[in-house]
């Protein structure tokens, strides 16, 4: 079986681009991956690509070419760029094709997102009444692991800290100011304990990546980077997701963790050989949290971690390079592709103010979220 | 006249009643609780009703800082009427633990561990003029 390949890589900034829509943002991205491999929409003989809100991936055919291609939109949560990279791997490694396109994009409305019960399995009372936002979820989690853990607030002013940081060096984040730990912990205090600067808001962006066998991508390229796992998984009974009533007594891992682990087991790697890790950062407690289940660290050693700044850029295991979540926003769709563009070109060593120094090797991406899945994908050159 | 109460959602919890309820599942072959019972459609021989405690330990919780969006909610403020509200889980010890709005969204006055009990709070008033009513949880005095 051949191995699997990324080739070629394309992004629309993220943010807000009034007046384009998500798809448009999306063929934007497949232009952008398709010139950085110098091949043609034609070449290509498979897609597979999702957004949550921005229309239907497939419809991208019109704005790229009505070429016959076998396209399959994938609508997976927060996981579905990371499961439309799951099937174009899978696609590839199974030996049915050898060069196509992963593509996830999207464009929220402003503010908190509208949680609707009804396609959440849920009865109307719920949103009635308050309980249904996704913010106190994330409140409520983080409270909890702080709680357990001896995490002091200042530990998710520090994650936020950095992640504007790191957007501020970033051309295609959303927020490009650095902003001030104090300024942070004093913002409104959305859902305690999390401040406002410490969530990242709905916004729109478009990721595409193509991925090629290594036979093919050699006949394009000299630098392809290898996509040593890809793997997604969901919840067991007993994990704490978003938008529960009731949870179980007794606590399960979280989805990430089996995600997490079957990736090492997939690529024969573990944490430590991980030398750029972009992890789902949707908010600043999840960043916390994501260290110890992805295992970069143990519950409770993040703060000593933050403040030693080992999770800087020039740090020993720097993480969301590009900014995350938090400056770059979360178009779902595209969110689990944008973190393997990241990785993909910190590899190639062209990310310039924000470049990890010493040569990476080997990369780690992550996405975590509704309704209680995460994907994981390790990458190497 | 006093205004009719009338629950947000029909069999969350036992109403009326001078000593309301949680109304919640236990599926037999597990023993695993579920709620609301209204929101599990198993076959009667395979699980039963379970009116659950109505006190127990806060597990987390968090206060709601700004006017959630309408729709889902309809709660009665407006942006500058919008006072932050509690919202924790409740352990009920062995059966479940609850999602629930709280009656105090003090940062201070909650503490995780700490003993909570059920009440019935006035919600909003409905278009007919009747008093919508649901379930939360207040500290236990003392």
């Amino acid at each position: 079986m051949s191995d699997v390949c990324i080739i070629g890589i394309g992004i629309h900034k993220f943010g807000r681009t009034d007046g384009v829509s998500g798809r448009q943002q999306g063929a934007y991205a497949v232009r952008q991956a398709l010139k950085d491999c110098s091949l043609e929409w034609e070449d290509m003989q498979f897609a597979f690509g999702g957004s949550a809100a921005a229309g239907n991936a497939d419809s991208l055919v019109n704005e790229l070419g009505l070429t016959g291609i076998q396209f399959v939109n994938v609508s997976n949560g927060c996981a579905t760029g990371g499961s439309a990279l799951l099937s174009a791997y899978t696609a590839i490694k199974s030996g049915q094709y050898d060069v196509g396109v992963a593509v996830g994009f999207d464009k929220h409305p402003r503010g908190a997102f509208n949680a609707d019960p009804k396609a959440s399995g849920l009865e109307t009372w719920y949103g009635e009444t308050g309980l249904m936002l996704t913010t106190q979820f994330f409140g409520m989690k983080i409270q909890k692991y702080m709680h357990d853990h001896g995490l002091s607030p200042e530990t998710l002013g520090l994650v936020a800290q950095k992640a504007f940081r790191n957007g501020s060096l970033n051309p295609n984040a959303w927020r490009r100011d650095p902003v001030e730990l104090d300024t942070i912990m004093h913002s409104d205090m959305l859902s305690h304990p999390l401040t406002k600067y410490m969530f990242c808001s709905p916004a729109e962006g478009g990721v595409a990546l193509i991925l090629a066998s290594e036979k093919v991508a050699r006949r394009y390229t000299n630098r392809p980077v290898f996509l040593r796992a890809v793997t997604m998984k969901t919840r067991h009974y007993g994990s704490f997701e978003v938008f529960s009533p009731y949870l179980a007594l007794q606590r399960a891992p979280a989805p990430t963790v089996f995600a997490s682990k079957a990736a090492y087991e997939m690529a024969g790697l573990g944490p430590e050989d991980m030398d750029v890790i972009q992890i789902q950062d949707t908010e600043s407690g999840a960043e916390i949290m994501h260290m110890a289940e992805n295992g970069f660290c143990k519950d409770g050693e993040q703060e000593k971690l933050l403040r030693e700044g080992a999770t800087e850029i020039n740090g020993r295991m720097p993480m969301n390079t590009d900014g995350g979540c938090l400056a770059n926003g979360e178009p779902i769709g595209a969110s689990g592709l944008r973190q393997v563009y990241e990785v993909v070109a910190q590899l190639r060593g062209e990310c310039g103010d924000r470049q990890v120094p010493g040569n990476p090797k080997t990369g780690y991406t992550h996405v975590y979220g509704a309704p209680g899945l995460s994907a994981c994908t390790i990458l190497q050159n | 006249m006093a205004k009719q109460q009338v629950p947000v959602q029909e069999g969350l919890f036992t109403w009326p009643s001078d000593s309301p309820r949680l109304i919640g599942r236990r599926e037999k072959k597990t023993g695993r609780v579920y709620f609301p019972a209204i929101h599990h459609y198993v076959a009667d021989e395979d699980s039963e009703e379970v009116l659950l405690n109505t006190r127990g330990k806060l597990w987390t919780w968090t206060i709601q800082g700004f006017l959630p969006k309408n729709p889902p909610y309809k709660g009665p403020e407006t942006v500058e009427t919008f006072k932050p509200y509690g919202v924790g889980y409740i352990e009920l010890p062995g059966e479940v633990i609850v999602e629930s709005r709280l009656t105090v969204a003090d940062p201070g006055k909650l503490k995780i561990g700490m003993e909570m009990e059920l009440t019935i709070i006035p919600f909003r008033e409905d278009e007919n003029g009747n008093e919508v009513i649901t379930y939360a949880f207040k500290p236990v005095e003392g």
